[in-house]
């Protein structure tokens, strides 16, 4: 997994690449944890369009995430999920605390 | 058109082996011309049941996930087991959002996933402890008809 991220205008943005999983998930968690600690923001964008694979430890991540952000009154929100992604987004009801974004 | 085959494989219980789950699976499942759609499917079921097997199977020394997939016709029948502690109460860990560990972010949707992208999951105790599961999905019936 390797996440690049930047901020513009207020919004931090985030590109997951790679693939989430239990292997990957510990390391997806310090990063985003890191990012989301420092700068100048008031909302966050997960762009997913270079997220090869994701299962539901990628949700409990994400969810995970949310639960941090909530605190700051920080929304997240997602953009470009695949196919696959918006399957199990749509199944786990992901989108109700993080909606998508086009 | 292939009617019946199988491949089995053994691989210690760890994170990092379950891309290599899934590459397997999914490789093995092209002589059933599967579509991009299927083959999502397989990889991340497949993907929760390892990741099940890597997470609760072995809280100490980590053992070994056995996967087998056969191949009748145009199913696909996918293996996982592993010989570990066991699910104690197995409907329980069904039921969406069930986790016994929501201190590790666990989203508990492992066995809803597996069900919702395969066409049937069971889940069985191995007689000398650990937990089987068994996932069956008809691949490639968009093609055939296509083809008809």
């Amino acid at each position: 997994m390797h996440i690049k991220n930047k901020i513009y205008n207020g919004t931090m943005y985030v590109v997951l690449c790679g693939e989430l999983d239990e292997h990957s998930a510990s390391h997806t968690r310090i990063v985003l944890d890191d990012i989301f600690a420092g700068g100048d923001f008031n909302q966050i964008i997960i762009d997913l369009s270079e997220l090869e694979f994701m299962d539901s430890t990628g949700i409990g991540v994400l969810i995970g995430r949310y639960k941090k952000m909530k605190t700051r009154n920080i929304p997240i929100f997602i953009c470009n999920p695949s196919k696959h992604a918006e399957k199990i987004f749509k199944m786990t009801g992901l989108y109700e605390i993080m909606p998508k974004i086009v | 058109m292939i009617n019946s085959n199988f491949m089995e494989v053994n691989f210690k219980a760890l994170s990092i082996n379950e891309g290599f789950a899934r590459i397997c699976v999914a490789g093995f499942c092209v002589q059933l011309n599967p579509s991009i759609d299927e083959i999502n499917d397989i990889k991340t079921a497949v993907s929760e049941a390892v990741t099940n097997c890597v997470v609760h199977a072995y809280p100490a020394q980590k053992g070994v996930i056995s996967l087998r997939c056969e191949i009748e016709g145009d199913c696909i029948k996918i293996i996982v087991s592993d010989y570990g502690v066991g699910i104690n109460d197995i409907a329980r860990a069904r039921e969406p959002f069930f986790t016994t560990k929501p201190s590790e972010e666990r989203s508990g949707m492992g066995f809803a996933v597996m069900e919702s992208f395969m066409d049937n999951v069971e889940v069985e105790k191995n007689d000398k402890g650990g937990t089987t599961v068994t996932m069956y999905k008809q691949v490639g019936s968009v093609l055939q008809v296509g083809n008809a």
